[in-house]
């Protein structure tokens, strides 16, 4: 017995180190998933489509943002009341960040230094810096604040809380709220385009998105969704990504299990590719042909083209996939 | 001081006292809600399990006030609650009417049908609305209904549409019906034999439980019996005040699964439910009140949330605006349940989805895939509109 134990024990260093020298040389990209319900960090090399492998992580991981050098991963471990910081070579947890409590989604400014966190249950803002690692200032918003994200030129940090129905306008050098904006029910996903003029954001309830003009912070269109055999209810926008080119935007639509494809010029729905089920969160490639979907009922990641717009492949990853990221 | 001095003194008084009630209550920035609730006769305790609940509704309508002024911080809207606890037995119409006389207007009542009806008999022709977060009797949604009256929890007609939706679902046609001496029992019997209609099932069997004694003791060997000689896909039980439902599980005659108000149970709220954000819900509801959330409390949430959405989109307080709006085509709640949530414009009947719940896990979430409706696939559960017969 304890010789087969040995046995066994060595096999699974040297698997172990097999799969971290694969995971090293592979060719791509690599994408990083958090499993909700497994506690764990799902590592999937995107040139093979396969799983790599999967390394545990602190309770009920959300939202996953890749550090500016690339050498680490933020992720909310939400029931932990912290973020953890793994290391993307050795998979790692090599630290961890306070975040205030429950945290869920986060972003990093530009320049990487801060991150800002939603404290979904205590209705705050908490900004980290994340090289003292120690907590800048909370900023009170809604009720449930979900997406949140940094414009690219650094003037603004947005909030959306989910039962308040609000965009929350921060100003990113005083950290403090200038305006807010209403939107429709229960809005979850938030986004800059790269120039920084256009917030485009989804409302899970209402089941559109809505572009606001930066500058004036007025909503200027309004984009809603209809699938031929697929019910209004099961439309629930979350998760959306508009490309450098402000060409394209996907909008991953929840229970209807498909991403929509907008023409971000001419703000009109082009058409859907069903992915998995439930259909959450949204990354990019780094050179932006390929988008990655996490979808949470189905446990896996869809593979987009998006030079043909086509889907092409489904790696399972999981439990309750929710937040990705993927390192170049 | 002489006389007349007094007089204008008091009468000063009586006028700043005015002042500032109106201020308090109906200011371009504050407004008062009413938590209206009558003591209830606490059942008999059949379990030492459950702790009994006292402000069961009371934490979810505290709840929602939190959350509207969390929203309200950034509109300017303050929102406050004024609670009224009358006790069991106790005439509901003269503090009620109190409260109205004091420039109250927004109701939030946690009250048994007759009480209800009591009170919207008194304020027939004023300027009020009541957010009925108790009953979920169905002639208070059709023939018995009530003006200027919403409620917030489902009624036993759509609790009876999402139970046999999912039976038909299962195929499981077969039900043996045990209904309760109660008159809720009764009740409650009534919406799952239209639901049976509704949706093609068989009552093979209906039983009336008539034994009045605790059962804790005895159930092993009176259940067998009570199901002897009858084969049934399902057991539907109709107990309301859980005195015997539970009982039936893993003691009928031949081996069969127990739904209605015990084992499989159509609810608006449970603890197992966790989808669609509800956890967020859960866990700041537990972080107030120490507790689960009840259906009263869900539906103290939701009124107060109606109130405060219908009040943040019209950027206005007053009374009359909030009251359209909550009212119009306009309106959508997000209640945690991945629709929006809306009010049936023929009975005030809040329009949401009903959960399947087992003890420990959610089973489905009705209405079910497939289940079609030409407007809105929620109208599927309760009386639709061809079906009212409210006519108020």
């Amino acid at each position: 017995m304890a010789y087969e134990n040995s046995v066994v024990k060595k096999f699974c260093v040297v698997a172990a180190l097999f799969l971290t020298l694969l995971a090293n040389v592979a060719r791509g990209e690599t994408i990083f998933v958090t499993l909700e319900k497994d506690n764990a960090l799902a590592i999937v090399d995107a040139a093979s489509a396969k799983l790599i492998n999967t390394v545990k992580v602190g309770q009920r991981p959300r939202g996953i943002v890749l550090s500016q050098d690339q050498r680490y991963l933020y992720i909310a471990t939400s029931d932990d009341n912290t973020i953890q910081i793994v290391d993307t070579s050795s998979y790692q947890v090599v630290g961890t960040l306070p975040s205030g409590e429950n945290p869920e989604t986060f972003a990093l400014d530009p320049g990487g230094r801060f991150l800002y966190v939603s404290n979904e249950d205590d209705n705050l803002v908490t900004v980290v810096d994340v090289k003292q690692r120690e907590i800048v200032k909370q900023v009170p918003v809604g009720v449930e604040p979900e997406g949140i994200d940094v414009s690219p030129d650094n003037r603004w940090v947005v909030s959306a809380s989910e039962t308040t129905n609000m965009i929350h306008w921060i100003d990113r050098e005083k950290l403090e709220i200038i305006d807010n904006t209403l939107v429709d029910p229960r809005p979850r996903g938030v986004t800059f385009s790269t120039d920084s003029q256009q917030l485009w954001l989804t409302s899970e309830i209402a089941g559109n998105v809505t572009v606001i003009d930066v500058p004036s912070r007025r909503i200027v269109e309004k984009i809603d969704f209809k699938i031929p055999g697929v019910s209004a209810e099961k439309i629930q926008p979350v998760g959306l990504k508009v490309d450098a080119d402000k060409q394209w935007a996907y909008v991953a639509l929840g229970p209807a299990n498909r991403v929509a494809i907008i023409d971000a010029k001419a703000f009109k729905v082009k058409g859907y590719l069903l992915v998995g089920q439930r259909v959450w969160n949204l990354a990019f490639s780094p050179d932006q042909k390929r988008l990655y979907t996490t979808n949470g009922v189905s446990n896996d990641i869809s593979i987009i083209d998006l030079e043909r717009h086509k889907v092409l492949k489904s790696v399972a990853v999981g439990r309750s996939p929710w937040g990705i990221a993927v390192k170049p | 001081m002489s006389k007349s001095k007094k007089k204008l003194s008091y009468c000063l008084l009586a006028l700043l006292n005015l002042v500032s009630s109106s201020v308090l209550l109906a200011s371009e920035s504050e407004l008062e809600i009413v938590y209206f609730v009558q003591g209830k006769a606490i059942p008999p305790a059949l379990s030492n399990l459950d702790p009994i609940i006292h402000d069961s509704g009371l934490q979810g309508v505290k709840l929602g006030i939190a959350d509207n002024n969390t929203t309200g911080r950034f509109t300017g809207q303050k929102f406050r609650l004024k609670t009224a606890v009358v006790p069991f037995n106790a005439d509901v119409v003269v503090p009620f009417r109190k409260l109205v006389a004091s420039g109250h207007q927004h109701f939030v009542t946690n009250l048994s049908a007759s009480a209800l009806l009591r009170l919207t008999e008194t304020a027939e022709t004023q300027a009020l609305f009541f957010y009925d977060i108790a009953t979920i009797d169905d002639q208070l949604r059709q023939e018995k209904c009530l003006p200027n009256v919403v409620h917030l929890r489902p009624s036993r007609a759509m609790r009876g549409d999402a139970l046999a939706q999912y039976m038909l679902k299962k195929r499981w046609r077969n039900w043996f019906m045990v209904v309760g001496p109660a008159q809720a029992d009764r009740f409650y019997a009534n919406a799952l034999r239209r639901a049976a209609k509704r949706y093609g099932m068989q009552i093979v069997k209906e039983k009336a439980w008539e034994h009045t004694h605790d059962a804790r003791r005895t159930a092993q060997s009176e259940i067998p019996v009570f199901t002897q000689g009858i084969d049934y896909d399902i057991l539907i039980v109709a107990d309301e005040a859980g005195l015997f439902g539970e009982y039936f599980t893993y003691r009928t005659w031949i081996p069969r699964p127990i739904a209605g108000s015990q084992g499989l149970t159509p609810t608006s709220w449970h603890r197992t439910h966790e989808q669609w954000g509800a956890v967020q819900l859960q866990n700041r509801f537990k972080k107030l009140s120490g507790r689960w959330m009840t259906e009263e409390d869900y539906g103290g949430w939701l009124a107060v949330r109606a109130i405060g959405e219908a009040a943040t989109r019209q950027h206005s307080l007053e009374f009359e605006k909030i009251r359209a709006y909550i009212l119009s085509d306009d309106f959508a709640l997000a209640g945690f349940k991945g629709k929006k949530l809306t009010f049936r414009r023929w009975s005030g009947q809040l329009r949401q989805p009903v959960l399947l719940a087992a003890a420990r896990s959610m089973v489905a979430v009705a209405p079910l895939d497939g289940f079609l409706h030409p407007r809105n696939q929620l109208d599927t559960l309760g009386f639709d509109e061809p079906e009212s017969a409210c006519k108020s």
